[in-house]
């Protein structure tokens, strides 16, 4: 009995808690480039760098809170700086939108221009970002930062595995939950969800209804930047900010979202959490694991790892392939790309 | 300290003067190190250092009867292997050089001592080049490193550990030459004194998140952890995750984890981690410091004494064979870095150089206690560091 408990604790320490952290930050990033995919009908390249520039923004606020005292209590000061880190990135995006991709729009250019032109906006977040707070690591997180410690659980539970809560963790999955409810009450229940929801399936017959483009494409953008804020302050938090980094979460966002079915927000969740657990757990040595379940003679010696961690993102690049080719509307029925 | 002072008893007694006794052409020594490049920062300090001993040498006009040495500065960039390779080449047939203090960064000095120096017999002293693999290449024995090779310090750690009863231990190390070397040498060490390594991984510097990595290290069962990292990368990023996961609590360090931005990061939280970083404390060195200050070598980088060092075995391995020439160099210089002989210190290059000419062996020890084993590189002079109170506090030399 103590041994399969080792066995839970050890693998909710190591698989199951990050991976529902991380699972809730790619969701969240996924159901940005959803919502720009369903409503602009267009892939945003840009969204990775999106998410650092907000982030960024983030950051600043909270050091100027710090710098001035204001602080959270226990939890991170980050969370009182991300309503401004949002309003700097939306008004950031509207700035792309008029000065890019809304000549795209009136030319009703096709839409691998928009991608294209996509592409460039990012490499100018990218340098902004580069430019504004440096290439380097920057880690923000104040506030307590353990709700379970490690050591803690050990010396409560007897166990001899250990089990650790992070409060980034926690805050992580709180957040995200939060965020979805309010955008699906938003897309479902409101004038304007309802509009947007429109305009995605029928430009031409939602602009006969009255519906006015413009408004939709200004709130989408709106609340792109919302998500790709909250989700790169989330990250941030919980690992720490590198814009590289954040380039670099573009491929699991994508396949999240591909892989739940692009153009659909529920599908965007359960891909991120698809996504992420893949990532982990493939990647996750089950050598103590099973050693706690098998008997002792069973127990194995090697480390029973299906990949090296190396190989992280090519599991994300392996699952795009296999649904782009066997259910290419993937699992939950969006659009083909 | 006691045999400093009895080589300069001895130098008083030999004392003959040989002042002012011009003695042919000038001999050059080239000094090529990365003056531009990653490096660049430390190079002027290291070059001046090997000045320093050419500058002692000529005032005590006791080299080969008064000759005059120069030095003639070339970049090696580092990184690049070609440039590198063509500065050498000039040095060595325009220049005529009869020995070389460098290169500096481990690439650049294998592909000049292949291509260049070892081809045209000229000794290469490196101060700086630590990778194992220098030990290897196939030298005629012309090249020779005052600057310890990583190999040297997998061994110290793996003491280290044997003496505090580890016996099973995890192993990461950054995912480049030096890692890898530093992991490698480290393993061979470790499981030659009977220890076991449950698992060797590699992990890249600058991402966001080593959870994973901790994951794949923990699942092998070891309670310890072996970080042959950067300070200022994933080798912070992977102790951070572990502390985070509880995955490990204590942790050994390679040198380039040796960095009070480790401490001000995790604090007290890292108590009882250890690890070991080159230098040395002592009277030697802080005579060296104090005399490089003195002469205008305002800064604290690493491998000044090295170059010092270096620079100092050239100059005194022509001595010992009468002779300035390439030959001389390259017979010689074991000879005089290893006992038996009259200790020297830094500093006393001129009772050295009056000892050689009157016959009398000497046992250079110059400013980071030289002693040049194996293929010609030094054994390698480490500080133990112990995490106190959430302070890196040195505890020993080995």
């Amino acid at each position: 009995m103590v041994d399969i408990l080792n066995a839970l604790v050890l693998f909710s320490n190591f698989v199951l808690i990050p991976g529902l952290a991380y699972g809730a930050q790619l969701a969240l990033g996924a159901l940005g480039v959803t919502l720009i995919y369903a409503v602009l009908r267009f892939s945003n390249f840009a969204h990775g760098d999106l998410m650092a520039f907000g982030t960024m923004a983030t950051i600043l606020v909270t050091w100027w809170f710090q710098s001035m005292g204001i602080s959270f209590g226990v939890l991170p000061t980050a969370l009182l700086a991300l309503p401004f880190g949002i309003a700097i990135a939306a008004v950031m995006s509207l700035f792309m939108d008029r000065a890019v991709y809304s000549f795209y729009r009136k030319k009703r250019a096709a839409p691998v221009t928009f991608v294209i032109a996509s592409v460039g906006v990012m490499f100018i977040l990218n340098g902004v970002v580069r430019l504004i707070i440096g290439p380097d690591d920057q880690r923000f997180a104040d506030g307590e930062r353990f709700i379970v410690r490690a050591r803690d659980f050990e010396a409560w539970s007897g166990l001899s595995e250990g089990l650790a809560l992070r409060s980034t963790q926690a805050i992580t999955l709180v957040v995200a939950i939060l965020i979805v409810i309010a955008l699906f009450w938003f897309l479902n229940r409101t004038r304007m969800g309802k509009a947007m929801r429109a305009y995605s399936d029928n430009e031409d017959l939602a602009l006969l209804s009255g519906i006015d483009p413009a408004r939709v494409v200004m709130v989408t953008w709106i609340i792109a930047a919302a998500l790709a804020t909250i989700a790169g302050v989330l990250y941030g938090l919980d690992k720490s900010f590198k814009p590289f980094t954040y380039f670099q979460l573009l491929l699991p966002i994508f396949a999240a979202a591909i892989v739940g079915g692009i153009g659909n927000p529920v599908g965007a969740i359960a891909g991120g959490f698809v996504i992420a657990f893949s990532e982990v757990t493939v990647t996750y040595a089950y050598k103590r694991f099973l050693g706690h379940l098998l008997p002792e003679n069973l127990a194995p010696d090697g480390l029973v790892q299906l990949l090296s961690t190396d190989y992280k993102f090519a599991v994300s690049f392996v699952i795009l392939v296999v649904v782009l080719l066997f259910r290419p509307t993937g699992l939950f029925r969006g659009k083909v790309i | 300290m006691k045999k400093l002072l009895a080589g300069a008893a001895i130098s008083a007694l030999t004392a003959t003067s040989a002042f002012g006794m011009g003695h042919g052409a000038p001999v050059t020594i080239g000094v090529i190190l990365g003056f531009t490049g990653p490096i660049e920062s430390l190079t002027p300090d290291m070059a001046a250092g090997a000045e320093l001993a050419v500058a002692e040498a000529n005032a005590s006009g006791n080299f080969l009867m008064g000759k005059e040495i120069l030095t003639e500065r070339a970049d090696s960039t580092c990184v690049d292997a070609s440039a590198a390779t063509a500065a050498a080449e000039r040095l060595i047939t325009a220049s005529e050089v009869v020995a070389i203090m460098g290169a500096d960064c481990s690439g650049v000095t294998t592909a000049v001592a292949n291509n260049v120096a070892i081809p045209n017999g000229v000794v290469m002293v490196s101060p700086s080049a630590t990778s194992p693999a220098l030990s290897e290449i196939d030298d005629n024995g012309l090249f020779f490193r005052t600057a310890p090779s990583d190999a040297r310090q997998g061994q110290v750690i793996a003491e280290i550990l044997g003496e505090r009863g580890v016996t099973d231990i995890a192993v990461t190390y950054t995912n480049n030459d030096y890692g890898k070397g530093l992991a490698d040498a480290f393993e061979a060490a470790f499981t030659a004194a009977g220890g076991s390594v449950s698992i060797t991984a590699a992990h890249e510097d600058g991402k966001g998140d080593y959870s994973a990595e901790v994951g794949a290290l923990s699942a092998a069962g070891s309670d310890t952890l072996a970080v042959f990292g950067y300070v200022d990368q994933g080798g912070r990023g992977i102790i951070q995750s572990s502390l985070d996961s509880g995955a490990f609590d204590t942790f050994v360090l390679g040198d380039g984890m040796i960095g009070d931005s480790l401490t001000e990061a995790l604090g007290s939280d890292i108590d009882g981690t250890y690890g070991t970083a080159p230098g040395a404390t002592g009277d030697a060195f802080t005579f060296f410091d104090a005399m490089a200050k003195a002469n205008g070598i305002e800064g604290d980088g690493p491998y000044r004494g090295e170059s010092y060092d270096a620079a100092a075995l050239i100059i005194l391995a022509m001595q010992a064979g009468g002779e300035a020439t390439r030959e001389a160099v390259a017979q010689n210089l074991l000879n005089v870095a290893n006992a038996p002989g009259v200790p020297i210190g830094p500093g006393q290059l001129g009772v050295a150089l009056q000892l050689l000419e009157a016959g009398v062996n000497i046992n250079y020890q110059g400013a980071t206690g030289v002693e040049l084993i194996g293929p010609g590189e030094a054994a390698g002079a480490y500080i133990e560091y112990e995490v106190i109170g959430g302070v890196l506090t040195p505890i020993g030399n080995r």
